[in-house]
């Protein structure tokens, strides 16, 4: 029963691939909606820039950019911490993704609500922040849920900088012991175990939301 | 309207709404061309007409819902225009929502916010406009009693009939105090069985003399039963209007007529 | 110096006009990796779909758990487990079928999903009325189904295409010299690595931009007349 000796150090691997996870997620989130907002409302400039990031985060590979971002930040005087590189790289990456999220939803909402919005008179911020983005939150969700799935998965790429997340630790302990079947299936398991726990956060948060748009779901009364 | 005050009667020289010379184009199709048109505080006003004759684009430019390319619209005293046929607002949004502060709009498709209960739908726009909450709701709740749907403040659009989704909306138009009510085609989206209910209300707020209302509708009887004056329109242009009696009974022009027998056989 | 190409790194210039050959020669790695890999995601999604559509229970839920897993769990690590797992079970083969492998594995799971998404789209009527014509499951396949299901799934899976071949640097923990792989040999061997890396962002993004904007052009030509599907 050699593998129970592995699960320790996996575990300690798992909780630090969490972590980086769940601050990825939270910070990419309001990248998402900074981004996405500033692309649909934000004016030409603003919207500009917003373009520019999100084109560049999902036009090229996570992998390239945390290795970039991981030899780049010295050369500006920035020096962190690998873990905080990762953060950095997987933050950006789900930002950009989550922009487009954010974006595709506030278009979505019907020109109708648009116009009785106009009709009395609300200001655009108001538009914005009670019509628009209260009734789209409810139909981003599902696609947050896949992206924090992706975001947990791509996580793994950090134990390329040299971070000991889940996937670091499973290399460590298959060099040693050269037992790649149980390191191996162990590691899987435990990215389908956190993924299935995130994914059930996810659908807590979106009834959250759903509950607090308060959309009844019954048909006509 | 026989009780009018004599400041009302002097008001009424002067329109509340008025356009000069509009025209309106959808990329090559002109729907609104050189149109001038004139309604007096608190008149009742119905425009009639087939489908795609313009009439729905009148009540969306006084809106704001839509721009347009030449002349002039005058709203309760505030102009507003584009020069050289520009497609879009010319007007400033402080300018334009000044305008709509004037204005209030019953939509063919209700347009009642889905994440919002009957009660904040109607106290969201004076909410938003400093209106204090429970001044707000107190307005609202008088409002839902004047549609008859006091018991149904906590609900949520979709729990609600077609019929009383558009009530909310009309007491959520009029929570703004708008001196202009618009109505378009109120009543084409709902089941003919719940078309009386929605009538019902607006044929009590014509009572009101000094809301001005101007209405689009296929509804021939309501239309003569509270106009002041019936408007025929197509193709962009008011063939004929006048009062309604002489109207539906004794039109003058041939495309009118035409257009009444067809909707009245 | 690699493949016969020595570098210049006198000025940043000259280092970027020498190295970008060797990187040209990771690209069409990259491109074959991202097509295999792509071919195998498109054939394996299908037979995932179908498999789930099955009427034997036991199948369907067995795909539908081995879609979920291949979908919740890392590229990196199930390129690992290939990598290293296969050949202690006396199956060897070379780094770079073991690197598409995975790739088509790991999308073969989301291809799977469009599928399903399209086929689940033909309304229930055009299943019924096929079985009153009396057609046979092929020819409902192949008259119906697919001339509807395709063109609804082809920006889906374009999409997927681009996503995969963005996901190929990964291939290169398991020595697969493909783009980033080389990248990172010059930057170990000159001690610049921004450039390189700089360089291969560039040419990712460049390509990217073009397939993405190639994907909306076709998305836009194709029928959609004759496909009412919801």
């Amino acid at each position: 029963m050699n593998w129970l000796s592995y699960l320790p150090s996996l575990a300690q691997g798992a909780l630090v691939t969490a972590e980086i996870t769940f601050v990825s997620i939270v910070i990419g989130g309001l990248l998402s909606f900074a981004a996405g907002i500033a692309r649909v409302e934000g004016g030409r400039i603003p919207a500009f820039v917003a373009l520019c990031y999100t084109e560049i985060f999902r036009g090229t590979s996570l992998l390239v950019q945390l290795f970039w971002l991981y030899y780049a930040l010295p050369l500006i005087g920035l020096s962190f911490d690998p873990v905080t590189t990762g953060i950095i790289g997987l933050s950006l990456h789900a930002g950009g993704y989550g922009a487009e999220i954010v974006r595709g939803a506030l278009l979505a909402v019907p020109q109708q609500q648009l116009e009785a919005a106009r009709a009395l008179n609300f200001s655009r911020r108001h538009t914005l922040f009670h019509i628009v983005l209260p009734q789209s939150l409810v139909e981003m969700m599902p696609a947050f849920g896949n992206l924090a799935i992706d975001t947990l998965k791509l996580s793994s790429l950090v134990s390329l900088i040299s971070i000991a997340d889940l996937t670091f630790r499973a290399q460590s302990i298959r060099n040693l012991t050269l037992d790649s079947t149980t390191v191996y299936t162990l590691t899987l398991i435990g990215y389908f175990l956190m993924a299935l726990v995130l994914a059930a956060i996810m659908r807590l948060i979106e009834r959250l939301v759903r509950r607090g748009a308060a959309f009844p779901k019954a048909a006509h009364a | 309207m026989a009780m009018q005050s004599p400041a009302a009667v002097a008001e009424a020289a002067a329109p509340i709404i008025r356009f000069d010379g509009v025209t309106k184009r959808f990329g090559a199709l002109t729907v609104l061309d050189d149109f001038s048109f004139a309604v007096a505080p608190g008149e009742k006003v119905t425009l009639i007409g087939p489908s795609g004759s313009g009439k729905s684009t009148v009540l969306r430019i006084l809106m704001t819902l839509e721009p347009f390319q030449e002349g002039t619209l005058t709203l309760g005293g505030h102009g507003y225009h584009q020069p050289g046929g520009a497609g879009a607002f010319r007007a400033s949004e402080k300018h334009l929502r000044a305008i709509r502060c004037n204005v209030g709009m019953v939509f063919q498709s209700f347009n009642l916010f889905p994440h919002m209960s009957v009660l904040r739908n109607i106290t969201e726009a004076p909410r938003a406009h400093g209106v204090p909450r429970a001044e707000a709701e107190g307005r609202a709740l008088d409002l839902l009693g004047l549609v008859g749907l006091a018991d149904k403040k906590d609900h949520f659009p979709a729990q609600l009939s077609g019929g009383q989704q558009q009530r909310v909306a009309i007491a959520r138009a009029l929570a703004m105090r708008p001196r202009v009510l618009l109505f378009d085609e109120p009543t084409s989206a709902l089941d003919p069985q719940l078309v009386g209910e929605v009538l019902g209300v607006i044929r009590s707020l014509a009572h009101e003399h000094d809301l001005t209302m101007l209405l689009v509708t296929h509804e021939m009887r309501f239309a003569r039963e509270v106009s002041d004056r019936v408007c025929f329109f197509n193709k962009g242009r008011i063939v004929e209007q006048g009062d309604p009696e002489r109207m539906f009974r004794s039109p003058e022009h041939p495309e009118t007529r035409a257009f009444l027998q067809s909707v009245l056989a | 110096m690699m493949y016969g190409l020595a570098w210049d790194t006198s000025t940043p210039l000259a280092f970027a006009t020498s190295i970008l050959p060797i990187l040209l020669i990771g690209l069409t790695v990259t491109v074959k990796a991202a097509l295999a890999g792509f071919a195998i995601a498109i054939v394996m999604g299908l037979v995932f779909a179908l498999l789930r559509r099955s009427r034997i229970r036991a199948v369907s839920w067995t795909t539908a758990f081995v879609v979920e897993f291949l979908r919740d769990t890392p590229l990196l690590v199930q390129l690992f487990f290939l990598y290293y797992v296969l050949p202690d079970y006396g199956v060897v083969m070379p780094a770079f079928l073991t690197g598409v492998l995975a790739l088509g594995l790991q999308y073969s799971a989301y291809t799977s999903e469009v599928y399903r998404g399209g086929i689940d789209a033909i309304p229930r009527g055009q299943w019924e009325a096929a079985t009153a014509l009396n057609l046979s499951r092929l020819t409902v396949y192949r008259d119906i189904v697919i001339p509807q299901v395709v063109p609804r799934i082809v920006p889906a899976m374009g999409n997927y295409a681009v996503a995969m071949f963005k996901e190929t640097p990964v291939l290169s923990v398991i020595t697969i010299l493909e783009m980033l792989g080389l990248a990172n040999m010059i930057g170990e061997q000159t001690y610049q690595y921004l450039l390189p890396l700089t360089m291969v962002g560039l040419i990712f993004l460049l390509l990217t931009l073009i397939c993405s904007a190639a994907i909306h052009q076709l998305e836009r030509r194709l029928p959609k007349a004759g496909v009412p599907l919801k």
